[in-house]
């Protein structure tokens, strides 16, 4: 089978709006959490989060959106990343045919950012019934093809936190299969009081900057965002003359078969994942140098997915970090997020930090990177678990 | 240039071993020969429930939401009608995913000001439920996954599964189209001008003026292989999508397309299911087709026995299934008075919404 490669990303989150802003935030230690100001909650106050400090006229007006109203906040964002992921991996190569490009993109609240305005007015009016048709979770994939002129299979996926690395998978399946030439894959979801309220009924959110990895963890911290990559074939990518920024040498997808939201004791869908994508990219797991944890920060999560890796890899446990602490657990998009990331980390040679870490869990057999740090990498696993037990794995390959 | 929905596709095909389908219809049987057709009086079909006891446990159903447990059972139905105990991978495909509870959720929030929540249909509101809960009850550990396309949620589910049956030919893959239409989300849709103002009877849809159709819902679910079983109901054959076209001829280029792909010309689809809904802004397109390229084709149709909803295309794809295998084609869903061909060998299912997704699946006999 042909090796699949990535050509182009675009990222939005609390740390910046573009790629750029992203890589420079994670470099000086800049994280993007702290109260909620433009989300209309009881809880600003009380509960931190990743918010992405832009109205929707504002995030309308970086991608020259001229009706803001007309768009969810999901929307705007997943255009936003989807555009510069499209303008590196394929508009500035000139290529113009997108008639075999395909969007595979995913989201877990979808328009509920509207939905929860309107919800009253849906039911006794229809003064706001275009946000009706916003609502589902492909409103966001409908609304990026449209801007990016995208009219190829557009594909939306939702199982929960593990969502975009599914996208990723999904569009690297397409490719393999012959049923798309490049695939935009990716995820975006904004904050809502929805998944805010959701989230703080389980008493998972944090009250303070989030610690994953730490024995003292309380629980995780959300953000909101949107990141896409561009995939081809690497014969496509190299007759461009493309720049390959990584390769996707393997991916997994397993579930853990145990609770709607608590993880197995051991881990074992977490473990599956891994174990799969590895034996799909034919490494030893001592080839991965580096593993961008799923992390969230929560008792249950954590600890698991400790024990997963410690499984598959100790004594010889790769670094490990969680970027969570910078973005929040940014739900669908979270995968693709720290997918971007850890492109980062390959092309310059540098883990980034996992922050506010002081404790090991007993439990474990490592310590995660608490500070910059340079090195070579040259293959990385990501993982994305998620709610009914969707465990997703990626490996990321210098190329 | 190529045109937009040109593949060199592999050929994909995967054999269809068993079928669950929860409807508004007397669908559980899979028995379309002997099934009474039923009628209803107004504009939102909702579905006939089969006993649940038989496939969920008195103590899991207390807090299953009506979507789940119809998920669950329609599941444990066509696990069954396969002979398969676990499969080898779980694909669900939702437009509006589980409603009840992301309802229940909402309004409690907005009601409560944010305080006094309890998690249980925030948990059960996420997209993957289904697929997630049948992964538990069968200690299913492997691929799991949910499409979420508004109209193209089971055609995104079946392409997904016929991938992973072109990969491993001896697995046998469990995939679905589910959604449930609440009270909420009707009224909600009705006031978004989706239904009619009344009917007197669904199974006259087509003769019922005014815009909007009817509301509907369903659990089909289908037990795919790539082998060949002399319980096979049929198979599909093809799966294809179409993103908003410039015109009608690019429609009719896609539709004609998708057939040759298949080695097959206008004249071999022996059954056209159109998915005319009677709503007269959208019935226009189906009519054009059917009249430009089917003229000669019988032409049925399917949602006056499911409503319309987001994953209707898989309620069209049990019925296609089982007129293959029975060879039998119910008068009530027939369209157009042309002679039928025998043996019945090419179901074309035509589905599209707002003139923005239009989808193909093709089913043929085994």
């Amino acid at each position: 089978m042909g090796r699949i490669v990535v050509t182009g990303m675009g990222i939005i989150t609390a740390i910046g709006k573009d790629a750029g802003e992203n890589y420079d935030a994670l470099l000086n230690g800049r994280h993007g959490i702290g109260p909620v100001s433009l989300l209309d909650t009881r809880h600003r106050n009380e509960i931190p989060a990743g918010e992405i400090k832009l109205t929707n006229e504002e995030l309308a007006a970086l991608c020259g959106i001229g009706k803001p109203e007309l768009y969810t906040r999901t929307a705007l964002l997943g255009i936003i990343a989807a555009r510069e992921a499209f303008e590196t991996g394929i508009a500035r190569y000139g290529i113009n045919d997108h008639a075999r490009t395909a969007l595979v993109s995913s989201s877990t609240v979808g328009g509920m950012d509207k939905t929860e305005q309107h919800f009253y007015d849906f039911l006794s009016n229809n003064e706001y019934a275009h946000y009706v048709h916003t609502h589902y979770c492909s409103d966001s994939s409908i609304k990026i093809c449209d801007y990016l002129g995208l009219r190829h299979m557009n594909v939306t996926i939702s199982t929960a936190c593990s969502s975009s690395v599914n996208a990723i998978l999904f569009g690297a399946k397409l490719i393999r299969h012959g049923l798309a030439d490049r695939v935009i894959a990716g995820g975006t979801d904004a904050l809502s009081k929805f998944t805010l309220n959701g989230f703080n009924t389980l008493m998972i959110l944090d009250r303070e900057h989030c610690r994953p990895l730490d024995a003292r963890r309380q629980g995780l911290n959300l953000g909101e965002g949107a990141a896409y990559i561009v995939l081809e074939s690497e014969k496509t990518a190299l007759k461009h003359h493309k720049e390959i920024l990584c390769e996707i040498s393997g991916y997994a997808n397993a579930n853990d078969a145990y609770h709607q939201t608590a993880s197995s004791p051991d881990g074992y869908g977490p473990y599956l994942s891994m174990k799969e994508a590895l034996d799909m990219s034919g490494l030893k797991p001592s080839q991965i140098d580096y593993i961008n944890a799923h992390g969230t920060g929560t008792d249950n999560n954590d600890l698991t997915e400790g024990l997963a890796i410690d499984r598959i890899f100790a004594p010889r446990v790769p670094l490990v970090s969680s970027t969570k602490p910078f973005t929040g657990h940014t739900l669908a998009a979270a995968g693709v997020v720290e997918t971007v990331f850890s492109i980062l980390s390959i092309r310059n040679g540098i883990i980034f930090p996992n922050l506010n870490f002081s404790e090991k869990i007993a439990e474990l057999s490592f310590e995660p990177v608490t500070e910059l740090r340079r090195a070579d990498i040259n293959h990385v696993i990501t993982n994305s678990f998620g709610f009914g037990g969707n465990d997703s794995s990626l490996v990321l390959s210098k190329y | 240039m190529t045109p937009a929905w040109f593949c060199q596709s592999i050929d994909m095909k995967a054999y269809i071993r068993g079928i669950g389908n929860i409807s508004p219809q007397h669908s559980w049987d899979n028995r379309l020969k002997e099934m009474e057709v039923t009628g209803y009086d107004n504009t939102h079909l909702r579905c006939i429930e089969p006993h649940y006891a038989e496939y969920i446990k008195p103590i899991q159903m207390r807090r299953m939401s009506r979507i789940l447990k119809m998920g669950v059972a329609a599941a444990g139905k066509c696990l069954r009608d396969a002979g398969v105990e676990v499969p080898d991978a779980i694909i669900t495909g939702t437009g509006l995913g589980m409603m009840g509870d992301t309802e229940k959720f909402l309004v409690s929030m907005l009601e409560n000001d944010e305080r006094l929540l309890t998690p249980t249909a925030f948990i059960q509101s996420t997209h993957n439920t289904v697929g997630a809960h049948i992964a538990v009850m069968l200690k299913c550990n492997k691929y799991n996954f949910t499409h979420v396309n508004d109209t193209l949620s089971f055609e995104n589910t079946l392409l997904d599964g016929l991938i992973r049956v072109n990969e491993n030919p001896a697995e046998k893959v469990l995939i679905a189209g589910i959604d449930e239409m609440t009270d909420s989300y009707f009224t909600i849709a009705r006031n978004a001008g989706y239904w009619k103002e009344n009917i007197d009877n669904s199974l006259e849809l087509l003769r019922h003026g005014g815009p909007g159709s009817i509301a509907g819902e369903g659990a089909a679910f289908f037990i795919i292989s790539g082998e060949q079983h002399p319980e096979n109901y049929a198979c599909f054959s093809g799966v294809r999508t179409f993103y908003k076209p410039v015109s009608e001829a690019e429609t009719d280029q896609f539709i004609i397309e998708f057939l040759s792909a298949h080695g097959l010309g206008l004249q071999d689809v022996d059954i056209l299911l159109s998915g005319i809904n009677g709503d007269p802004r959208g019935d226009r397109i189906y009519r054009r087709v059917h009249e430009k390229l089917f003229g000669d084709n019988c032409i049925a149709y399917y949602k006056h026995l499911c409503g319309e909803y987001y994953t209707s295309s898989s309620f069209a794809s049990w019925l296609g299934a089982l007129i293959l295998h029975e060879q039998h084609i119910p008068g009530y869903i027939i369209l157009n008075d042309k002679p039928l061909h025998s043996p019945l060998k090419n179901v074309l299912i035509y589905n599209y919404h707002h003139d923005t997704n239009h989808a193909l699946i093709l089913l043929s006999a085994c």
